[in-house]
């Protein structure tokens, strides 16, 4: 057991570590010259300079992936050119919105989608199931930014219930921070939820033909026992590949999310710092996220391991 | 103890076209007797055990009546029903590949009827399961009792099945081609275990197959159904020695003769 | 044997039953095709033109000035709208292009060579997950600036790995055919395998990928539009419209509505087509839902 989780592990550095590379010689080897692209056309020669300069453009490519990498390693990411604060400082203070904001998101539509899916499978042609196709057609149609923006007209301006937009701070208050953080959840729990109730329902369709449901009722377990003790715990191993894939997802919709409601958070900065050309940033806050991405892909295959015991053989 | 009469299941499709696959079938099993149900496949034999269980596909529709010690089980709601499967009746089904949660152990899978029927607590309900698996003669039962599935070979998953369906001690057991999917080495074990433990609990047995071979040396009885239909019933000795049905002499035929003779010769001493 | 009853059924009622079966395909394929009508339309006509400014006229709710109303700058809605299907539809094509060409390209190859080619197409293909559309936007916008360029190079980027998975896994399955087996013992070589079996035998997968990757890529233009990184202005891109309508949010809400409906309803009206083409392909899914 302990051997698979650290080759797993490995297995995941090094997936990280083609990913830098590609980021790196994307981001800093294709364009010629960085520093030219992040002070624009009209830059003085001397500015240029002083900014090659600071970037160790002076360096060779080798060298200066490697510095970055042992940056990387040690919690030094470089230093924001826009902003002048370290990035690990930026990325620090934006996680504590986004992460909430991610943790949020999927509690609903996990709480959501679970649910429905199930009731949708088990009354199959139902009114709940067609609610739930209906439910599950129209969220993925749905743009999670526009989402935002009606829960805004609505909730915000006409209802008042919830602020239009911003965030000042966990230290500001509990209550008015979590406020600021609902409908941007909701909008991106929408169309989650709607992709994850399809799977649910079609993993729990699958499942409830198989033999070992009828040996369960036919030992006198009621169609309820056989559902949820038998059927659905097979059932989640599509389930829990699908949320592992949403993560990217998830991720990229937090960009616009965050936007739409003018949350401080990852999404927001990788935005800025696009059109600020702040390379620096970027190509940290890039590496960040495909490191978020890789480490759910790690927890998501452990987890297989605890639902399906067929797969404990081989690990 | 259980009395079928005029048994049909009408299978209607989407389009609300019906087909009969079981055909005004009746039959009396009485305690302690063994029924043997033969005929091809597609001759409704798994869908008769599965009206009997009222586990049939929600398209079919039964009719008829299933007399269990007086009930009519096709009347039953489906609550009283779920107090009949496990308790009064217990099934075994034809693959034991898939026939088992591959995502719980084994012990857990025995020891659910009787936490569900009888509550018993959970330890109880584990040592139960173990004596289970050593009466259907699994070695070292104390360790395999915690086994998943997947580690146990198709024989030994059988008999898990049969522990399953024995647990409460049902007063009649159904066993849908128990053996069609095992090594022939492997069927005679299943079956001396059925027969052993059939004539020590003193339940009633409906064993079901295509292979008149088998029905000849477990079965009392023996009814042969073609189409959904009875073609003939009666103790297994006359059947097979003497059989009216044009149908019944064809299987026979289509025996290989070396199994013929072997099986004639198990019909000998009346059973 | 078995007894049955068949019940003779008039014609007129075979078509209308057809059309309910299939009511997503239909559907489906309706939306769609109105959508590309709309957007070929705007090449040659529509009603006012969209880039139009005028000031004058700002902020007019529907059927004041237009059938659905004018922007902050006075230009007609209805107008962007349509030039909009134009350039989603035109994007979202090129990227599925990009991506279906060398995604399929890899996915076969990587199911006919097998061994160390397969394994490496398939890591990368893993790594490519991890980005999604709009990091791969923002770092082609970093280098390349906004643009349809931007777009479909982001896009494109990242149907590529969902085409290679699809087609590799649908092609290993044919590869086990009888039929293969038989022209492989005749003496054909995998290029040509490739081409006169494998291929037309994956066809119908790679179509109903097709359709619901546009819906995606649709949404992902939107989305990109919407933080600034797509086709630049002054030509009308549906996500464009609706960043700037939440300055306005309050004052003129049609002006959020009308792109985000229009949006929903063609990626929509693509998914259906998908779901549609797929059950019309497989009916064994259905029954399982």
């Amino acid at each position: 057991m302990l051997r698979a989780i650290s080759f797993r592990l490995l297995s995941l550095l090094l997936t990280l570590l083609i990913i830098s590379v590609a980021i790196f010689i994307i981001l800093e080897v294709l364009p010629g010259d960085p520093a030219a692209i992040m002070l624009g056309t009209s830059s003085q020669p001397d500015t240029l300079a002083a900014l090659r300069h600071q970037m160790g453009l002076d360096q060779p490519a080798l060298l200066r992936y490697l510095t970055w990498m042992a940056g990387v390693f040690s919690g030094n990411f470089g230093v924001s050119y826009t902003y002048g604060v370290p990035v690990a400082e930026l990325i620090g203070a934006r996680l504590t919105v986004t992460v909430p904001l991610m943790l949020m998101a999927i509690t609903l539509s996990l709480s959501v989608a679970l649910p429905l899916g199930v009731f949708a499978a088990a009354r199959q042609r139902g009114l709940v199931d067609l609610g739930a196709t209906v439910f599950s057609q129209l969220g993925i149609a749905i743009p999670n930014f526009w989402l935002g923006l009606l829960l805004i007209l609505f909730f915000a301006l006409k209802l008042g219930w919830f602020p239009a937009g911003g965030f000042r701070g966990w230290s500001e208050g509990f209550w008015p921070s979590l406020q600021a953080l609902i409908l941007p959840a909701v909008a991106l729990a929408v169309p989650q939820s709607a992709i994850l109730t399809r799977v649910t329902r079609s993993a729990v369709l699958d499942v409830m033909n198989e033999d070992f449901v009828r040996t369960a009722r036919a030992k006198g377990a009621s169609r309820n026992r056989a559902l949820w003790r038998h059927v659905v715990p097979n059932a989640l191993v599509p389930f829990v590949t699908i949320l592992g894939l949403q993560i990217s997802v998830l991720l990229a919709g937090a960009v616009l999310v965050e936007n739409v409601f003018s949350l401080p958070g990852m999404g927001r900065l990788a935005y800025q710092a696009l059109t600020q050309r702040d390379l620096i940033v970027i190509k940290n806050v890039v590496l960040f996220f495909s490191a978020i991405v890789i480490v759910v892909n790690l927890i998501v295959d452990s987890i297989y391991i605890v639902l399906d015991p067929r797969l404990r053989a081989s690990a | 103890m259980l009395k079928v009469s005029a048994l049909s299941v009408d299978i209607v499709g989407s389009d609300g076209v019906a087909a009969r696959i079981v055909d005004d079938v009746s039959f009396d099993l009485a305690q302690g007797e063994t029924l043997g149900i033969v005929g091809e496949s597609g001759a409704g034999k798994t869908m008769l055990a599965l009206a009997i269980m009222r586990l049939l596909p929600a398209i079919a529709r039964p009719s008829g009546e299933i007399l269990l010690g007086g009930d009519n089980l096709l009347a039953l709601s489906e609550t009283d029903m779920c107090a009949v499967r496990g308790r009064r009746i217990g099934m075994i089904f034809q693959e034991p590949m898939t026939a088992l949660n591959p995502a719980q152990r084994v012990g857990t899978q025995i020891a659910e009827g009787l936490i569900l029927h009888r509550s018993l607590a959970q330890r109880e309900a584990r040592q139960q399961a173990i004596d289970l698996l050593e009466r259907v003669r699994i070695a070292d039962a104390r360790r395999r009792v915690d086994c998943f599935p997947h580690e146990l070979s198709g024989g030994q998953r059988q008999r898990v099945g049969i522990a399953i369906a024995l647990a409460l001690r049902p007063g009649l057991l159904i066993a849908d081609e128990p053996t069609t999917a095992l090594d022939v080495t492997v069927q005679k074990e299943i079956l001396d275990i059925l027969d052993e433990l059939v004539s020590d609990l003193r339940m009633s047995l409906i064993f079901i197959s295509h292979d008149i071979g088998v029905i000849g040396r477990i079965a009392d009885s023996t009814l042969v159904m073609l189409g959904g239909r009875k073609m003939e019933q009666g103790p297994t000795a006359r059947v097979l020695r003497a059989p009216t049905a044009a149908y019944t002499q064809s299987l026979l035929a289509a025996m290989p003769r070396r199994t013929r003779g072997s099986l004639a010769r198990t019909q000998e001493p009346p059973r | 044997m078995t007894a049955s009853t068949t019940i003779a059924r008039a014609p007129e009622r075979t078509a209308a039953k057809w059309l309910c079966d299939h009511a997503k395909l239909a559907g489906g394929a309706t939306t769609t095709a109105l959508f590309v009508t709309i957007a070929l339309t705007s090449l040659v006509w529509t009603p006012e033109n969209p880039t139009r400014v005028r000031i004058l006229a700002k902020l007019q709710p529907p059927l004041t000035s237009g059938l659905l109303g004018t922007d902050h700058l006075g230009r007609d809605v209805l107008s962007m709208l349509m030039a909009g299907a134009f350039n989603s539809l035109s994007i979202a094509a090129l990227s599925v292009a990009v991506g279906m060409t060398i995604g399929t390209a890899l996915g076969v190859a990587a199911a006919a060579r097998r061994g160390l080619f397969e394994a490496v197409v398939m890591r990368l293909c893993d790594a490519m997950f991890a980005f999604p559309p709009i990091l791969s936007a923002i770092m082609a916008g970093a280098l390349l600036g906004s643009g349809a360029a931007t777009a479909i190079v982001a896009i494109g980027t990242f149907m590529v790995p969902v085409f290679a998975r699809v087609t590799r896994g649908a092609a290993l399955q044919i590869w086990a055919r009888e039929y293969v087996l038989a022209a492989r013992m005749a003496g054909r070589n995998n290029f040509a395998i490739t081409f006169v079996h494998i291929i037309p035998n994956i066809a119908s997968q790679i179509i109903i990928q097709v359709a619901i990757q546009l819906a995606l890529a649709i949404l992902t233009e939107a989305g990109l539009s919407f933080l600034g990184l797509g086709v630049p202005p002054p030509t009308p891109s549906w996500g464009r419209m609706l960043a700037d309508s939440q300055t306005y949010l309050g004052l003129a809400p049609y002006l959020a509505l009308a792109p985000g409906i229009t949006i929903a309803l063609a990626v929509l009206g693509l998914n259906l087509l998908g779901d549609g083409l797929r059950d019309y392909i497989d009916p064994r899914r259905r029954l399982g839902g």
